[in-house]
């Protein structure tokens, strides 16, 4: 059943995917000021929002694990949070190619940027933590509460443009900036169209993720009673 | 009530404990010292870059000092497994980890008022003008390291790797409290008070300190318990 969701799942992404490609390269207009590397932007601030929800969810689930105990929930915290860092590493990398061309540097050590990274690291050493302890139960809640301390670090991301005035451009989502159109309302719904896309993307990783996860845990489980029959 | 009576027992068992072996104290400021003496060889700082810097350089050598001390918190309970017999005691997780929490502190706090000192004479600074703001600022991180970093060495105590997983997990959560008390102490390290527009990373340094803490005495009963 699983299967056939991820396929379908794929067969809208794909599609949505390449016909973003197509628009964003060719119909849509440059931008005045910063002219074609713009473009990029339709990448890295979808990738952030995938990111951030996955961390969302690797916070909700992580909270699930510690409530209900079962394992299910750890598995999709674990598969949300290695595909939040996949696009946390696209929304860096994007920002890093944006800041080479538009500031002449490829990082500055302006507060959302940097906090974006230490959310990178911060997350980066939960997998860490896991792949430290052999017990699943163990793992399973440290790596919860782990989570939920990361979270809180992600929060502080979310916010941190509101609390400092930086070089990084300020908000232009008119739901950011309480209506006021900051960007052309034509280039607003193509981010949207694409945030929708990467977020497809981001769903199908982690189903497929999940699946790994599912069936290396059916593995040692064998093991484990392969073990415990000798 | 009963908690912080528990977590004052604990406190001051494992400040005892410590004041008899000295085997952090010791260890940290020597550290601490030899920490001081390689940035003076790897910079040869100028009063001026004193200035702009030695907030930084202090926290530098703190958080670095801070990891030994907070990596003891738990482990020193790992021999003859005093750490399963203290969490089966009546004292809950929220009162140990605040106990192991304010030892840290006080001994962290303790390295660092012996630290300034020596900051001051091998940087020629005057750092003891605005020293009620300075100590305030001080005290505010280390609160933000003793409680993360216990909390976090109380998930690790059990790894292998434990000596290397604890920074690692540490630094990244520690720097939105590090980054205002380094710059918060470069203005203070001044004699200055603290100017309107940096009122923000005070905020941020204090409620680092309230959302961190609250989180840790939530979740300490869920990490102890086995």
């Amino acid at each position: 059943m699983r299967r056939k969701i991820i396929l379908a799942l794929g067969a809208v992404a794909l599609p949505l995917l390449l016909r973003n490609l197509y628009v964003i390269m060719f119909l849509v207009p440059d931008e005045m000021e910063q002219g074609p590397i713009y473009r990029i932007f339709y990448y890295h601030l979808p990738a952030f929002f995938t990111a951030a929800l996955c961390y969302l969810t690797a916070m909700v689930t992580s909270i699930l694990y510690l409530v209900k105990k079962d394992q299910k929930y750890d598995a999709i915290a674990v598969s949300a949070t290695e595909t939040g860092l996949a696009f946390a590493a696209v929304n860096l990398i994007t920002g890093m190619i944006w800041g080479r061309i538009s500031w002449g540097i490829w990082w500055a050590w302006d507060p959302r940027l940097t906090w974006a990274l230490i959310c990178w690291l911060v997350y980066f050493g939960y997998l860490m933590l896991r792949s430290a302890i052999d017990d699943p139960t163990e793992r399973a809640k440290n790596s919860a509460v782990l989570s939920i301390f990361a979270s809180a670090s992600v929060a502080v991301t979310w916010k941190a443009i509101e609390w400092w005035r930086t070089q990084h451009p300020g908000p232009v989502l008119s739901i950011r900036t309480g209506g006021v159109q900051k960007i052309d309302p034509a280039m607003e719904q193509m981010l949207y169209v694409n945030t929708v896309a990467l977020l497809l993307l981001g769903l199908i990783f982690v189903l497929v993720r999940l699946r790994q996860e599912e069936v290396q845990r059916e593995i040692d489980a064998l093991r484990r009673y392969a073990h415990a029959m000798n | 009530m009963t908690m912080l009576r528990h977590a004052a027992a604990i406190a001051s068992k494992d400040l005892r404990s410590e004041f008899r072996t000295k085997e952090s104290i010791n260890s940290t400021l020597s550290f601490s010292v030899v920490i001081l003496l390689l940035f003076a060889f790897a910079f040869d700082p100028s009063p001026d870059m004193i200035v702009e810097f030695g907030g930084g350089l202090l926290w530098i050598v703190f958080v670095f000092a801070g990891a030994l001390i907070v990596n003891r918190a738990f482990a020193r309970e790992l021999p003859n497994d005093c750490i399963d017999v203290l969490v089966s005691s009546p004292a809950s997780g929220a009162s140990l980890f605040l106990g192991k929490a304010t030892a840290a502190f006080v001994l962290l706090f303790g390295i660092e008022c012996i630290c300034l000192p020596v900051f001051g004479i091998l940087y020629n600074v005057t750092w003891w003008r605005n020293l009620s703001g300075l100590l305030g600022i001080l005290a505010l991180g280390t609160w933000a390291m003793a409680c993360v970093g216990v909390f976090i060495s109380a998930l690790t105590v059990n790894l292998r790797l434990r000596e290397v997983m604890l920074p690692m997990l540490v630094y990244p959560v520690l720097i939105p409290a590090i980054l205002p008390a380094m710059m918060l102490t470069n203005t203070l390290l001044t004699g200055q008070p603290i100017p309107s527009d940096f009122m923000v990373w005070l905020r941020l340094l204090i409620g680092f300190n309230v959302m961190f803490t609250t989180l840790s005495v939530y979740l300490a009963e869920t990490v102890l318990v086995r």
